[in-house]
């Protein structure tokens, strides 16, 4: 079920080295909101602290609120394993478990939520998912061979239904489509369209075509200077933020006047 | 083929791009290496088979026990294996758990310190370690031993009677299993550092907690590796000598009781403790038990690889 974001008065951290300030936001569920900016400038970072993910690297820590329909995934008794079951990701680079078949890297997530399933059921969920992420027709037939032999864009698919598979309440997928030819974009780009339907979705993208094409909601992202921590300059419907953004900066960047 | 356009055709006809001489030096001093390799090993087989050859023909009552050669080699080889095969159950586990602490458990600094000091016990030359098996391990060993003839007796292993200096089969592979621990332990740590983060990031965005995304994505990516460090332990494990030899107490032919005192020697320990009274036929049979333990080291290489390669196109390679 999807869900929503509240975030308050976020401060990300690597070390003692401020890497994002003060962020605050709505996401709304069942819609695609996008992150733009240049590189660096802590849109990823921001990402990655939504699923606690960001806390994996050594040093990585924040301080402020995120709040997912009422429940603090900060709060003192959460454990971060939990937050990462309701939250699923899709990373920059198809990462698919290269020792596992296809039919084993959509399970994976299911097998580690130690639900004990009957075999048929997991077959059925296993198809879904496949379906959900548009890959099905072309993997049904060989779902034991490994997931690290299917092209790129495929990979990256198989990557979503691993993510989808568990049912997770918001998808994030950082920068899913940048490593694809533009056959492959088009397709994670579809599904993006028919994923939004059942899961609130955030996306972080360098395309600015892209974030115009699928996303709702449109959050700028930009920093003064090299060492400075990043800042949310703009968040506003995607449609304002590329016709009429409040903010000069927005302006300049989505206008290619720089970054 | 743009660089054909810019330089002249090297020999007429051939079609072949300029071999320029820093390729030729390097291609040429690799492929002596490679050769080099197979004539090393082709001299030391044909030594082997040529020195074995008297042994082999001839009529059983010459070699030393009187009863033909199969039956003079054939505890020492199983002996060997006993001794090999204890080692690498107790040292792979093991190696594979101090690799894991090390790379995802321990803090940097201790994780360094700590990977520091297994490496050391490799620089341990094996006569310490015999001498540390004879007059420490053992010794400690023989309550323990006691309780098993004691409480497990009915298994065939723990029959006992249990030796009374410890200098058992078990004592000896446990003296192995030291010896290969740091072996198996920094290859299985090097390869558990390569998995890619992106895997281990994959995992914990499921939601594995970090046991679970190093059963997910550490261990299988390392499997080859650890077993490729397994071999080379197994290795050193099956022509170990020095150590065998000052710690295992011999006498007596096949038994799978690892408890007691009379146990079979093995191959490298049994050479080395014979030699030096030997002559004649004794040496050609001592060569040809050298001979069975250089094929048993080849076959057990090429099963592993044959183990690594079963599920090669899921090794995480291509």
């Amino acid at each position: 079920m999807a869900k929503r974001i509240d975030v308050s008065d976020l401060n990300i951290y690597y070390g003692n080295f401020l890497a994002v300030e003060n962020v605050n936001v709505s996401i709304e569920p069942r819609s695609i909101t996008a992150l733009i900016g240049p590189s660096g400038c802590g849109k990823s970072t921001f990402l990655r602290s939504i699923n606690r993910m960001h806390e994996v690297v050594p040093g990585g820590r924040v301080e402020g609120k995120i709040v997912m329909d009422g429940q603090d995934l900060y709060g003192a008794d959460v454990d971060p394993v939990d937050v990462r079951r309701q939250i699923g990701m899709v990373f920059q680079r198809p990462n698919p478990f290269p020792t596992m078949s296809i039919y084993e890297n959509v399970a994976a997530g299911i097998r580690l939520n130690n639900k004990k399933m009957r075999k048929s059921d997991l077959d059925d969920l296993v198809e879904r998912s496949l379906r959900g992420a548009n890959l099905w027709n072309e993997v049904k037939d060989r779902l034991n061979r490994p997931g690290a032999g299917l092209s790129g864009g495929q990979q990256q698919r198989l990557c979503i239904a691993r993510a989808i598979a568990v049912e997770p309440d918001v998808l994030l997928m950082d920068e899913p489509a940048s490593a694809l030819d533009p056959i492959s974009t088009l397709a994670i780009e579809d599904l993006m369209a028919d994923l939004k339907e059942r899961f609130t979705i955030v996306i972080v993208t360098h395309n600015m075509q892209q974030a115009a094409r699928v996303s709702e909601q449109t959050g700028f992202f930009n920093l003064s200077g090299v060492g400075q921590p990043g800042r949310l300059i703009e968040f506003n419907p995607t449609e304002k933020i590329f016709s009429n953004p409040d903010q000069k900066a927005t302006e300049d960047y989505i206008s290619g006047r720089f970054g | 083929m743009s660089s054909t356009r810019t330089t002249p055709p090297s020999r007429a006809g051939t079609g072949r791009s300029v071999r320029r001489p820093g390729d030729r030096v390097f291609a040429g001093t690799a492929k002596g290496a490679g050769i080099l390799i197979l004539v090393i090993l082709a001299g030391v087989a044909a030594f082997l088979v040529v020195e074995a050859v008297p042994a082999l023909t001839a009529p059983a009552e010459e070699i030393p026990g009187d009863g033909g050669l199969a039956s003079y080699v054939a505890p020492l080889v199983f002996g060997t294996l006993l001794a090999a095969v204890i080692a690498l159950l107790v040292a792979t586990p093991l190696a594979v758990a101090i690799a894991l602490f090390i790379g995802y458990y321990a803090p940097r600094r201790l994780a360094q310190g700590l990977g520091y000091l297994v490496d050391l016990l490799a620089a341990i030359p094996s006569i310490v370690y015999g001498f540390w098996g004879i007059f420490w391990l053992a010794p400690k060993l023989v309550p323990l031993f006691e309780w098993l003839e004691r409480t497990l007796g009915f298994i065939p292993l723990f029959a006992g009677p249990a030796s009374t200096t410890g200098r058992t089969m078990l004592t000896t592979g446990l003296v192995l299993a030291v010896m290969i621990l740091p072996i198996v332990s920094a290859i299985s740590r090097e390869v558990f550092l390569q998995v890619p983060s992106l895997h281990r990031e994959a995992a914990l965005a499921l939601g594995a907690t970090r046991w679970e995304m190093i059963r997910m994505a550490v261990l299988p990516y390392g499997r080859s590796g650890v077993i490729g460090g397994s071999m080379l332990g197994l290795g050193r494990a099956l022509g170990e000598t020095m150590a065998v030899a000052i710690v295992l107490s011999v006498s007596g032919g096949i038994t799978f009781n690892l408890i007691s005192s009379g146990n079979p020697s093995t191959i490298a320990a049994n050479i080395a403790l014979e030699f030096p009274e030997s002559s004649g036929i004794d040496i050609n049979t001592l060569i040809a038990s050298g001979l069975a333990l250089f094929v048993i080291t080849l076959a057990v290489n090429v099963l592993a690889r044959a183990i690594v390669n079963r599920r090669a196109e899921f090794s995480g390679a291509n």
